[in-house]
């Protein structure tokens, strides 16, 4: 009884708690530590409240919509907006990671944010609440209103805590994404121009009873209204640009979440939205944005083998990784489409850990060059170990995360079309070549800079933020069930529309 | 015959309920006259301060003789005056910027050593022009209104008398000013030969009963060449830096909230009620001129005032794009908007006023640089209203613009609104130029921190407020302007509303006719 009151108004605890912890914290004096330790206590308190989603995620209470602990209340009469949440398989686990990641961040900065430590926790909680709303939304504008909101913490984020070119990295960021998103603005006023109603579900349902009017007309330009904001996020190649720049500028903790979960807002979009509205348009456009994908996947990880910054190096990483999930995702296959679902998780995971790595070694080093590492296995022999976990499950060992989503995503691929899938693969091989290149530079041979023979292991804050990444990526890679059993209804749910469209446009 | 003449008569004088439907003008007038008597009786520096909170009480009886008069809805004074809840919005819109801008100029008239009693009157003055044109449905008595409003803003734009930018200013807003209300006046003459009349209801009545004389469309383009100069459209846009630049800060955003809304108040009237021939291609390229122009300009400042000017520009083209839309959803949109605007518009006027110091010596981006560490609750503040500026979610600038390309999707103007939503991307780069000079770098020159005076504080406090207002919680705002955006354009013939105007449509040959 009491699960059921809390579970129907758990998304909106989850999404506003760490808002409501970032407003506090502007009230608290600026005590460093103690801010330090009220933004662990809201992010570790927002972790645990999220995992309530999970743990009760019945299977069988699937309900008509197909969404899970649904609120849905009116927020203003005229334009038809309702405050419309639920999460189904998809975006369940995409919360758990953002919340999972956010305390790390928070670990992690503990002492590398020494300045306006009160402005970053509070940006950073602000962000944690629009990117979980963002994963929670299912009327349109509650969904714009969490992805706009997204960006000015980011922004802020890189531009006030990052490094050198920091101010250029944030407005490139904030242009990118936002010339990106009013496309899809234009496209979600046109929706609602003819449907009357911003809520996905509704507007679903009545373009597949064919019941909007001047609809296929429209089709292909809403679909590429959609799909360029979400590329730009992802973000696909050619609108790649501004990640590596946002990346290597960005604050550790703003890496992280920038590549663990603002990706993922991307991927998310283009399956639950693109495919969810438009699945005809998927079908047709799929040839081009599969091959965008597979170029991503290969130029990305070309690029990120010939980097000498390390962050940069992951940054590219990140592109080709991305390009997996889009190749899954418009494979419209169930095992490609699990896949993405579990590389977006993988990535997090990893990409998030590599990123905070890099983080640590600059700390010490001041620098994400290469060239100026080496050896440093034997002065840093548990950061040593720790890295090596997080690169193997990047690179897609087996029994680690990263293998478990790439080889469904190539698996779907090559449903698909067998040459997808072959050059897909390739992409295993080439993050193989990068990732461990760049490790056998850092760690192995003899310490070749004096300086870096005084470098001090990782500190308590630091295991405490990596270990839970190195574990969860094992996690993950033994027990692929714990997430793909959820994942798989979900997806099934997400395919059908498609599987129905798909005799209508293969008869063309 | 003559009873009957005599019994007209009678109905022609005016009612006490008419009184109470210009009451918020009279009150208004009322309270200027009291500052211009004291001002001579008090020295400057008392002055500034008595005569500052008698102003603000004149604009608190303003507010509440604007709820007395929402009692009275309908017409007065031979129909020139038309209460309904098109014109409590603007009154109550537009006697609130007053206040907001009279809290914002304690401090400022201070430092600037300008003496207050003509100030405060002024403003007060031009509100009732303002106000009026909001509730007048007759062509001439609107631009007398429209006259009161300028004449008071062209001497309130030259009121840093030591500064030749100030007195440049206002020479330049009178001049231009002056010719645009020239052609505001001559469509409205061109509009009498066309239909007869000066009644909005009877040119409307008269448009509709037969073919549209070419002479329509004409007066109309003249009228539109007034107002679009009032709320800075392009392209008759080109005074606004330049006026912006050199007149006090506070009353730039006065400037750019009061009487932009009036004009958009007897834009809305004008080409909705009367359906005006032509509409939707006259403003759709006025529209995307000034959005676009108004960004591009706007990339290159360097002074936050003029930054500020160009911005206000572009936004007046969004307005535009309201009024492109269908009648009632592009009403209560655009009367939205209006209020959005004004408390961000307003907020960050008042910001840039305070920061700007004696002489206005601080009011280049470089100055603001570091502000975000040397007062981080007056950065935050312009950041909020920035962002609303922007469009952020969570501020009535977002929302605000969401329903006015909503209204103009409805509408059909797809391109017009990808024009917008594009523009309103570029116009973040911008603003986002101050966010970023005031948080991500470092101070490089010496400006004084100087703390935010009380009355600031409530003025910043409550733009804030309505900011943030109008973006979460918009439902009652919505509403209210859904329904008397209904009420306006939905409103019965006017033979029904009232028999005595069938005479001035048909003229003095009517008249005739009946004896």
């Amino acid at each position: 009884m009491k699960t059921d009151d809390l579970s129907s108004i758990i998304l909106t605890l989850v999404t506003f708690a760490p808002l409501a912890g970032g407003l506090l914290l502007m009230l608290l004096p600026r005590r460093d530590r103690d801010i330090r330790i009220f933004a662990l206590v809201v992010s570790l308190l927002t972790f645990v409240l999220s995992l309530h989603l999970p743990v009760y995620f019945h299977l069988p209470v699937y309900f008509n919509t197909g969404f899970h602990y649904e609120i849905d209340k009116q927020w203003i009469a005229s334009p038809n907006i309702h405050y419309h949440m639920g999460i189904d398989g998809i975006s369940l686990w995409l919360v758990v990671l953002t919340t999972f990641l956010t305390p790390l961040c928070v670990l992690i900065s503990w002492k590398s944010i020494r300045d306006r430590v009160k402005e970053f926790f509070i940006l950073l909680l602000i962000l944690e609440t629009a990117l979980i709303g963002v994963f929670t939304s299912l009327d349109l504008f509650l969904f714009y209103f969490f992805w706009e909101a997204t960006l000015i913490p980011m922004a802020l984020l890189i531009g006030i805590f990052g490094h050198e070119r920091k101010v250029y990295a944030a407005v490139k960021f904030f242009m990118y994404t936002m010339i990106g998103s009013v496309f899809m603005l234009a496209a979600i006023l046109w929706l609602y121009a003819h449907t009357g109603s911003f809520d996905f579900v509704l507007i679903r349902d009545q373009i597949m009873r064919g019941a909007v009017p001047k609809f296929p007309a429209a089709a292909q330009w809403l679909f590429l209204g959609f799909f360029l904001a979400f590329a730009v996020k992802v973000p696909l190649f050619p609108f790649h640009t501004w990640l590596p720049d946002a990346h290597v500028e960005a604050p550790t903790a703003g890496s992280v979440l920038l590549a663990g979960v603002l990706l993922k807002m991307g991927t998310y979009g283009l399956l639950r939205f693109n495919l969810g509205l438009f699945p005809e348009q998927s079908r047709q456009n799929a040839w081009w944005v599969m091959t965008l994908a597979l170029i991503g996947i290969i130029y990305g990880a070309l690029v990120a083998m010939v980097q000498p910054n390390m962050k940069k190096l992951i940054a590219y990483s990140s592109v080709s990784h991305l390009g997996f999930v889009v190749l899954g995702i418009f494979s419209f296959t169930q095992a490609g489409l699990n896949g993405a679902l579990f590389v977006m998780l993988a990535h997090g995971i990893s990409t998030g850990g590599l990123f905070m790595l890099a983080g640590i070694l600059h700390e010490r080093r001041h620098t994400y060059e290469i060239a100026e590492f080496g050896g440093l296995a034997a002065p840093m022999p548990v950061y040593a170990a720790s890295y090596l976990v997080i690169v193997l499950a990047s690179a897609g060992l087996p029994l680690l995360n990263g293998f478990i989503g790439e080889f469904l995503v190539l698996s779907g691929a090559f449903q698909d079309k067998a040459i997808y899938g072959i050059l897909g693969a390739t992409g295993i091989i080439w993050s193989a070549v990068y990732l461990l290149w760049m490790y056998q530079r850092v760690f192995y041979g003899k310490v070749t800079h004096p300086v870096n023979n005084s470098l001090s292991d990782l500190s308590g804050f630091e295991k405490m933020a990596i270990w839970p990444c190195a574990a969860a990526a094992l996690l993950m890679g033994v027990a692929p069930i714990l997430w793909l059993g959820t994942i798989d209804p979900a997806v099934q749910a997400a395919l059908s529309p498609l599987v129905r469209v798909a005799s209508r446009v293969v008869g063309q | 015959m003559i009873v009957t003449l005599a019994l007209a008569y009678l109905q022609r004088v005016p009612q006490s309920a008419d009184y109470a439907r210009i009451l918020p003008e009279i009150v208004l007038a009322v309270f200027g006259m009291i500052v211009m008597v004291l001002e001579p009786l008090l020295d400057e520096e008392k002055g500034r301060k008595v005569l500052g909170w008698i102003a603000l009480a004149g604009t608190v009886a303003g507010l509440g003789a604007t709820w007395l008069m929402s009692q009275f809805p309908g017409l007065a004074f031979w129909n020139m005056v038309q209460v309904d809840g098109f014109s409590v919005f603007f009154h109550a819109l537009m006697i609130t910027i007053a206040a907001v801008v009279i809290l914002s100029s304690y401090e400022y008239l201070a430092v600037q050593r300008i003496r207050a009693g003509e100030y405060y009157a002024l403003i007060l003055f031009g509100v009732v022009g303002m106000a009026l044109m909001s509730s007048a449905i007759e062509l001439v008595l609107i631009f007398i209104a429209l006259e009161i409003s300028s004449i008071s803003s062209y001497v309130l734009a030259g009121f840093r008398r030591h500064e030749a930018a100030s007195a440049e200013s206002s020479l330049k807003y009178f001049l231009l000013g002056s010719f645009a209300t020239a052609f505001f006046l001559y469509g409205v003459a061109l509009m009498f030969g066309a239909t007869g009349s000066t009644n909005i209801d009877s040119i409307r009545a008269a448009l509709q009963s037969g073919p549209i004389p070419l002479l329509a469309y004409v007066a109309v383009a003249f009228m539109f060449v007034g107002l679009g100069f009032k709320v800075a459209a392009a392209p008759f846009h080109v005074w606004t830096p330049d006026v912006y630049e050199g007149a006090p800060a506070p009353i730039v955003g006065f400037m750019s909230t009061a009487p932009k809304a009036a004009a958009f108040a007897v834009l809305l009237r004008v080409i909705f009620v009367i359906n005006v021939p032509g509409r939707v291609r006259l403003i759709w390229v006025a529209a995307a001129l000034s959005m676009t122009l108004g960004n591009l300009g706007a990339l290159v400042q360097n002074n936050v005032k003029r930054l500020l000017a160009y911005s206000s520009i572009a936004h007046a083209g969004y307005l535009l794009v309201a009024l492109a839309a269908a009648p009632e959803l592009g009403t209560s949109a655009a009367m939205f908007y209006t209020a959005a605007y004004a408390a961000m518009n307003l907020g960050a006027f008042a910001v840039v006023s305070h920061f700007a110091n004696a002489g206005e010596r601080y009011v280049t981006l470089e100055d603001y640089e570091g502000l975000g560490r040397s007062s981080p609750l007056l950065a935050a503040t312009l950041t909020i209203f920035l962002l609303s500026l922007i469009g952020i979610p969570m501020t009535g600038g977002f929302l605000a613009k969401f329903y006015v390309f909503s209204a103009a999707v409805k509408a059909n103007l797809i391109w017009l609104t990808i024009i917008g939503v594009l523009n309103s991307g570029v116009g973040a780069y911008y603003y986002l130029r101050i966010i970023v000079v005031m948080y991500m770098r470092e101070s490089r020159k010496d400006v004084p921190v100087i703390p935010v005076p009380f009355a600031l504080r409530v003025a910043l406090a409550s733009c804030i407020a309505a900011t943030l207002y109008l973006g979460i919680f918009p439902s009652r705002v919505l509403q209210y302007v859904q329904d008397s955006a209904q009420q306006l354009v939905r409103q019965a013939p006017p033979e029904i509303l009232n028999p005595e105007l069938a005479i001035r449509v048909h003229g003095a040959s009517g008249l005739r006719g009946q004896e």
